[in-house]
């Protein structure tokens, strides 16, 4: 059921509504600009309901430096993006920024991640931050829950968590108050560059703005090349398991289990190349649990509420894509699989270059010609 | 080139041992296929026919000759040869992908018996998952001392136990006149029945009374009812409700407020029974995959089959409640029927053959909905209590408000899968049982569209919760292993 | 609050379960439920909630609707609609979240 377009152009129009549209959105609303976020309906791919909710540094950017420089910024402003939503809505996304660890169950791998860090840090133009590989001892002070298998980690201070469908919630309510016009149901078709800015068609009627970013997760890949861009993404599977809600007993996030600001243990994860299907698969599910059981035994005889398997947007080298389109001045492209740790970034730092007019010299590495695809006529 | 069958457990799982499950296993067995039955209580019956086998009420008058005929599907399936494993509780139904390279593409189920987790391979599932009691959401729903109707049945059959102190039952349909009655016979004090039947329903019903009046319920309901009214205090017209209790405190219900023609009216109460109607338990199929319909008339989200009750994944058929409305008797024929189908879709029976065992089955099951359509019209609930108060808790589990659901969607939130992921709705163990229905409705309202186009909750396995240990213990193959460690 | 039918509270004895609620001794039928066994022995709230503490008992007495939790033998979030009372079992009401050793 369509309804007659509002009337009017946009400044920007930001086309999807998960954690990178609506972090844009919010960041290009608080810079003065009159922006429409354009979002499909109820049942979508949504890899933004599907995330682990982790703020992370540790172990980022083996490949490309300028990544963890970008990410690191973003875990630093992180803390001050929760206080301005807080401020603004009332809502707080539990951020927490505890420090977090990588247990390991052999020394083999003890020592494979120790190396990887120790390539990481020694990278060009690498940015220098704290982190430490642990042993078990040490790691049991930490975090004395650790299951007997458990031989030793690797913790950064800077990690943390927050509360990710919170963290959704609360930006949609702060888009709301600063006048963003929201469309649901309004998945674009087509994207036309004409006349000094981007006509779209869209499920919900013609649509048209100044300037559009495509933050549409794995639809970018389709809509990247109507604006002269591209966005090779492909969708990876990854398996997560919440329990019920518990006491709090786990005060550290860590890459395969972290306890929510609600007392349920989420639990992941997994790497599987499924297309689009997002069907169960009891063995993954099984596999991840019993490794969450070798690093805390206790775990075991919680039960287990949801399951669900989501899709990353993965580009080939995982790295984010952002780009300014070189034919179609005034269209953007974001796209990144780290919406939670990043959106402080795409709020604070991302969004208002974008307002201002382009992004600057310091995006380069983070442009999808590093593939070599030829962008589109 | 013929491969070898792939190994199957059995060749048919029934979910669920009420009158669909019970006839459904009884029969397929009964024709040579192997059949198990699983059910997470300890003994057969489903609800309707809950504790047949062992209920301390023996004396026939209390419960009815409408209960004790679930009794009589008994023999029948222990003569069958059917497996019978209950305190089994079936937490996933799945067809994978790829067939095993001999074109079966065999079914697996996911159990958990005595705490330990295993996968069933199958080559046909009926669900006969009935039905449960549509949410009552009233302001005080949540207070301790509040049940369904439903509930309080389960513990007259299964224990004997009759409410003491002030009691109230609330609602309408034909579950709470068939309650109050049982109390009657056993002697049970009844306070006060508040009927919330909207008057605008009778004349809506009216017309399709002729039907009713051919049904075998009618003169067995209005006898049931006229005994109710006669010797019950029966408050008819109440348009709104809402449980309180102490001044202060919320521990426990003390009183009931109902408002008729506009005004309030104040009864103490220890317990109050709600009830408006059952709807399907729709968790598994939906979970399974299976495409599902919103059904006007009932005013519920049924799993769409066909007149055999295939769905929409192939190897699954539903039956009884589960798939839509109809009561005991149906649901005895509709496993029947899907039994039959099961037969022929395994290759066992042919299609002339299932469809001449069929006839009776069909006419008798034609029989038992005859004048359902009046019952669902009449006893439609009113809008208020389908999509309540701001103030009403809407999801017991994460304690989420109608007003909540009603700001999101403000928000934007179009559907249910949205508003549960800003406001956790549907995300407790119940996995939106209590909740989903009244969401939907919610939406709808506040958006001015048909329940049909908000759609409802996209639900994954588990149905019900496992254990950590026993999910971490299922098989898994290389592939898995390597989905979880090789990154 | 429930009561048992006079006819079986005599037939009851015969069949008496002993078990205990959060420590003290109490008594149910042989096939009770244990939260049938926790209203015939007038508890009507099993628990407070793990979001806001507030109380609750049971609603739909078959399983869905995950309001009668409480621990058993030392083992929480159950749902005592669907465990059987036994001679000698620990039924503790429960406050808020589980605990993750119990």
């Amino acid at each position: 059921m369509t309804q007659p377009s509002r009337g009017g152009e946009y400044d920007v129009a930001v086309i999807g509504g998960g954690l990178v549209g609506s972090a844009l959105a919010w960041g290009l609303a608080r810079a003065g600009q009159k922006v429409a976020m354009l979002d499909e309906g109820d049942i979508a791919v949504r890899p933004s309901r599907g995330n682990f909710a982790l703020v992370w540094v540790q172990g980022k950017g083996l490949g490309m430096p300028e990544y963890a420089g970008w990410t690191k910024k973003s875990s630093d402003d992180w803390s001050g993006f929760a206080d301005l939503l807080r401020e603004q809505t009332g809502l707080d996304v539990a951020y927490r920024r505890p420090g977090g660890f990588m247990p390991m169950l052999s020394e083999e791998d003890l020592q494979a991640r120790a190396n990887t860090m120790m390539r990481l840090h020694n990278q060009p133009d690498m940015i220098r931050y704290p982190y430490e590989v642990m042993d078990r001892e040490t790691l049991r002070k930490e975090l004395p829950f650790i299951g007997p298998d458990v031989v030793g980690g690797t913790y950064c201070p800077l990690d943390g968590h927050c509360n990710s469908l919170r963290l959704l919630r609360t930006l949609h309510k702060g888009i709301g108050l600063l006048g963003v016009d929201y469309r649901p149901n309004h998945r674009v078709e087509r994207i036309e560059h004409r006349d000094g800015g981007f006509r779209m068609t869209t499920a919900g009627g013609e649509v048209r703005a100044g300037k559009i970013v495509l933050a549409a997760g794995h639809d970018s890949a389709r809509l990247a090349p109507m604006v002269g861009l591209s966005a090779p993404v492909r969708p990876q599977r990854g398996h997560v398991i919440v329990t019920e809600k518990t006491a709090p007993f786990l005060h550290h996030p860590t890459v395969y289990v972290r306890q929510t600001d609600e007392g349920g243990v989420m639990i992941g994860d997994s790497f599987e190349e499924a297309g689009f299907d997002t069907t169960l698969q009891p063995g993954v599910s099984s596999a991840i649990a019993e490794r969450a059981i070798r690093f805390f035994p206790l775990l075991g005889k919680l039960n287990v509420v949801r399951s669900w398997a989501a899709l990353r947007v993965l580009t080939p080298d995982g790295f984010p894509i952002y780009e300014e389109s070189k034919t179609a001045p005034g269209a953007f492209v974001a796209t990144c699989h780290s919406g939670v740790t990043l959106a402080a970034n795409h709020a604070l730092t991302l969004a208002p270059l974008i307002a201002a007019g382009g992004l600057g010299d310091s995006f380069a590495p983070f442009s999808a010609g590093r593939f070599h695809v030829p962008q589109a006529a | 080139m013929s491969t070898p069958n792939p190994r199957f457990d059995f060749d048919i799982a029934v979910v669920g041992s009420g009158p669909a499950g019970l006839a459904a296993a009884a029969l397929a067995a009964s024709k040579g296929a192997s059949v198990v039955l699983l059910d997470e209580q300890a003994e057969p019956g489903g609800q309707i026919y809950r504790a047949v086998t062992e209920t301390p009420v023996r004396d026939r008058k209390v419960l009815g000759p409408d209960y004790w005929h679930g009794a009589e599907l008994l023999g029948p399936l222990r003569d069958s040869g059917a497996v019978h494993w209950p305190g089994t509780i079936v937490w996933s139904v799945a067809r994978p992908r790829e067939d095993a390279g001999d074109g079966h593409r065999p079914i697996q189920i996911g159990l958990s018996r005595n705490g330990l987790a295993a996968m069933l391979t199958v080559r046909h599932v009926i669900l006969a998952t009935g039905a449960l009691e549509r949410p009552f959401p009233i302001p005080g729903w949540t207070l301790p001392g509040v049940l369904g109707a439903g509930a309080a049945q389960v513990l007259l059959k299964t224990s004997g136990l009759v409410p003491s102190g002030a009691t109230v039952m609330a609602g309408s349909g034909p579950l709470l006149w068939l309650l109050a009655w049982q109390y009657l016979q056993a002697g049970a004090r009844i306070d006060a029945i508040l009927d919330t039947t909207p008057k605008e329903n009778w004349r809506a019903a009216l017309p399709l009374l002729p039907g009713f009046l051919r049904s075998p319920y009618w003169a067995k309901g209005m006898k049931l009812m006229l005994e109710v009214r006669r010797k019950l205090t029966v408050i008819g017209n109440v348009t709104a409700l809402r449980a309180e209790g102490a001044i202060g405190g919320d521990s426990a219900l003390k009183s009931v407020v109902y408002t008729r023609n506009g005004t309030e009216h104040r009864l103490p109460a220890d317990t109050l029974l709600l009830h408006h109607g059952v709807i399907p338990n729709l968790n598994l199929a939906n979970a399974t995959g299976c495409a599902q319909r919103w059904d006007e008339q009932q005013r519920c989200w049924r799993p769409t089959t066909d007149d055999w009750g295939a769905t929409s994944v192939e190897g699954v058929s539903l039956a009884g409640d589960g798939a839509g409305i109809g009561g005991a008797r149906a649901a005895e024929e509709a496993g029947r029927l899907a039994a039959l189908d099961a037969l022929h879709r395994l290759g066992r029976i042919g299609r002339e053959q299932r469809d001449q065992l069929a006839t009776p089955f069909r006419a008798a099951l034609d029989r038992a909905l005859t004048g359902r359509a009046f019952l669902d019209t009449l006893y439609t609930p009113a809008e208020a209590f389908r999509a309540p108060a701001d103030d009403t808790i809407v999801c017991r589990c994460e304690e989420i408000t109608a007003g909540a659901v009603r700001e999101a969607v403000r928000l934007g939130c179009s559907g249910p899968n949205q508003a549960k992921s800003f406001l956790r709705c549907g995300m407790g163990p119940c996995q939106g049982r209590l909740c989903g229905p009244t969401v939907t409705e919610v939406i709808a309202a506040e958006r001015g569209v048909s329940p049909a186009e908000v759609g409802y909750y996209r639900l994954r396995p588990p149905v019900k919760p496992i254990t950590l240990a026993e999910l971490a213990a299922l098989p898994k193959t290389d592939a898995d292993i390597d989905a979880v460690f090789k990154h | 609050m429930f009561r048992r039918l006079p006819e079986i509270e005599t037939a009851t004895a015969a069949q008496a379960v002993s078990f205990t609620i959060d420590g003290r001794p109490a008594s149910a039928r042989a096939g009770d439920s244990v939260t049938a066994a926790l209203l015939a022995n007038g508890v009507t709230a099993c628990r407070t909630t793990a979001v806001s503490g507030a109380a609750r008992g049971p609603y739909c007495m078959m399983g869905v609707c995950y309001d009668c939790l409480v621990t058993i033998d030392g083992t929480g979030n159950r749902q005592g609609c669907q465990v059987r009372v036994a001679p000698g079992m620990a039924v503790e009401t429960q406050n808020g979240k589980r605990e993750v050793e119990r």
